[in-house]
């Protein structure tokens, strides 16, 4: 009887992912692999290799890359202090960083465009020291820092909540043995942190690496990356076929760099 | 008269550790005052006393995770007060065995040694050694979590000991433990100090614990040694009413040391051989429920009377009340039964009654029993 009733207490996320998740990837396969005519052909997936679509691919998992690296370098630190206060005052800081992600994030990098822009906030106060007016927007640079300011507390949050869970004597147990802080966190910490790091990592790297509107915003049209690509071909030259192939071939790239990191991960904690 | 040190007691030997006048307070709140300690090289001390009573905090002042507010602590005679827990001589066994999770069982033990860079085969045999110390030959490639509450406990040692620590500090390790797998552990304790020769330091709030190991047991309680000694001294001479209620079980009763030898205690004369109180002094006395005797009440040795009232069966012996004519309820552990209602003469003899000073000053009232 009751297994009867949670299979029915199923049924709703059936329906929902059916017909949000399977169905539109099923059609994104389906125009992928098809020309205007229908007809069945590998063209839309082949024209990653032509440069105008293979560069934005190399730019944008170059850029990923390093925004994730970035998130990692900042986050971590930042992780190992929040872990090592007490609760309370931890936890304030920690919703301090968690605090941006409860705006928009559009909003957030239209605020850096603001800033970087060439006659923004930041030329203004270089401007009136009577120093050098920065290049600042259209470059890779500022994408990165919108990549890096929009997706910082998603680095965070797993790398905490791996911390907090290592319990405070382990980590004496490694002093106790005679390691120092380098050692301790290169045996011990770092390692029992790896869940965590592969949740940030996937959360960051993902994301990133398909976003057109930071790239728009920031890049000024002249940085394209692949999300930006895609975006065209469905917006603006309405080659829904095109679009899809080159997503496939996205996701293809993505599932590829997620199995690559779930072999360090023993897949215990991580949040994905 | 609360003592606060032993050196006194050590005086001829060589002090392992030595803590001069720690006082330690958490958020405003005091759990070491001035507390002084010396510890033998190769004995067993055991910390003992009730949660919140300080003896956490003085292994791991000992250990280096905690910093005195006020106060050293000697290392043979050397000053580590502000050496780091990774530069000190020792080792610790944590309360939940503190086991890297990650690694193997042979990756833990020899974490120490790696961290020391000793050769692998060094490394190698030592693992084994350590393992056959503590009975585990042959787990060198098992995980963590395929071990048991008592197999990681042993681990936790063995990872301790091949760092050949001159001593090692064990938090409560055994309060995880089941009961007859906690007495096993106890023995293999003993055993693995005799073996090894290293001085042990155990904090525990089981006093049975305490008694059964140690060579010297420090009885602590709201931040201050109670008192210090042998298993023996402590059980058989507590000095005060805290250290006789939370050593086996006792009764404590007012009574008033009419001159040496010679107590009253609800108005009947006991003798005992406690003399140095002074003539007709309030006293606190302790009698352990063991050494009061069942008399027929017609019985001429009798000196209290009274009616038996409670009895349980606690298997080894027989757990009894019995409420003399004043309204006392005794507590008495005998192998004879008694039933409720009988009248009985009580008696005990005079090396049985311990006689200790009522606390005098409020300060010392404030250290007192905990009901």
């Amino acid at each position: 009887m009751k297994s009867k009733g949670t299979r029915y207490l199923a049924l709703p996320y059936i329906v929902w992912m059916c017909g949000f998740i399977v169905i539109p990837l099923l059609l994104v396969l389906y125009y992928g692999l098809t020309d205007r005519s229908g007809t069945f052909t590998f063209d839309n997936v082949r024209k990653i290799m032509l440069a105008e679509n293979f560069r934005p691919l190399y730019l944008a998992m170059g850029l990923s890359a390093v925004s994730t690296l970035l998130c990692f370098l900042i986050a971590f630190p930042l992780a190992l202090i929040l872990r090592s206060r007490k609760v309370g005052k931890g936890s304030f800081v920690a919703f301090l960083f968690i605090l941006p992600m409860w705006m928009n994030s559009l909003l957030r990098i239209l605020a850096w465009q603001t800033l970087l822009e060439r006659k923004g906030v930041i030329n203004g106060i270089l401007s009136s020291l009577h120093l050098p007016e920065q290049h600042l927007i259209n470059t890779p640079a500022a994408i990165v820092l919108g990549m890096v300011y929009d997706f910082l507390p998603f680095m965070i949050l797993p790398i905490y909540n791996t911390l907090i869970k290592i319990d405070d004597n382990t980590i004496n147990a490694a002093y106790d043995l005679g390691a120092g802080f380098r050692e301790t966190l290169l045996r011990i910490i770092l390692p029992l942190s790896v869940p965590g790091i592969v949740s940030g990592v996937t959360m960051v790297f993902v994301p990133t690496l398909t976003t057109f509107a930071i790239s728009n915003m920031l890049g000024g049209g002249k940085v394209f990356l692949i999300g930006n690509v895609i975006e065209q071909e469905f917006m603006l030259n309405s080659n829904w076929n095109l679009g899809s192939g080159l997503s496939l071939i996205l996701m293809v790239f993505i599932i590829m760099s997620m199995a690559l990191l779930s072999r360090y991960d023993n897949g215990e904690d991580a949040i994905l | 008269m609360v003592p606060q040190t032993l050196r006194g007691f050590y005086e001829l030997e060589k002090a392992l550790i030595d803590l001069q006048g720690i006082t330690k307070s958490f958020d405003g709140e005091v759990i070491l005052d001035d507390l002084n300690l010396s510890i033998l090289e190769n004995s067993f001390v055991t910390l003992l006393g009730p949660s919140g009573c300080g003896k956490t905090t003085t292994l791991r002042i000992i250990g280096g995770f905690e910093k005195p507010d006020k106060g050293r602590v000697f290392f043979e005679g050397k000053d580590i007060t502000n050496v780091p827990p990774n530069k000190r001589q020792l080792n610790t066994v944590f309360q939940k065995y503190a086991l890297f999770p990650h690694m193997n069982i042979a990756d833990n033990i020899a974490f120490g040694l790696r961290i020391k860079k000793k050769p692998e085969n060094y490394i190698r045999d030592k693992i084994k050694y350590a393992l056959k110390l503590v009975n585990l030959d042959g787990y060198e490639n098992r995980s963590v979590e395929s071990l048991s509450g008592g197999q990681q406990q042993r681990i936790a040692i063995a990872r301790a000991i091949v760092n050949e620590p001159r001593l090692l500090l064990l938090d409560e390790p055994l309060g995880a433990l089941d009961l007859k797998l906690r007495q096993e552990m106890q023995y293999e304790l003993i055993r693995l100090k005799n073996e090894l020769g290293i001085t042990f330091i155990y904090v525990t709030h089981d006093q049975e614990e305490a008694l059964t190991m140690s060579d010297y047991v420090v009885v602590m309680n709201q931040g201050y040694i109670q008192q210090a000694g042998t298993p023996e001294q402590i059980y058989n001479e507590p000095e005060n009413a805290f250290v006789a209620d939370f050593i086996g079980d006792s009764n404590i009763v007012p009574g008033v040391m009419l001159k040496d030898r010679l107590v009253r205690i609800f108005g009947a004369d006991f003798h005992c051989v406690d003399s140095g109180f002074g003539e007709n002094k309030p006293v606190d006395v302790v009698i352990r429920p063991e050494d009061v005797e069942i008399l027929p009440p017609d019985d001429p040795k009798g000196i209290l009377h009274g009616r038996m009232s409670h009895i349980i069966f606690k298997g080894e012996m027989y757990e009894m009340e019995c409420t003399s004519s004043d309204g006392f309820e005794w507590l008495i552990h005998s192998t004879e039964m008694h039933e409720p209602g009988k009248e009985v003469a009580l008696y005990v003899k005079p090396s049985n009654i311990q006689i200790m000073n009522k606390p005098a000053s409020e300060d010392e009232e404030a250290i007192g029993v905990e009901e």
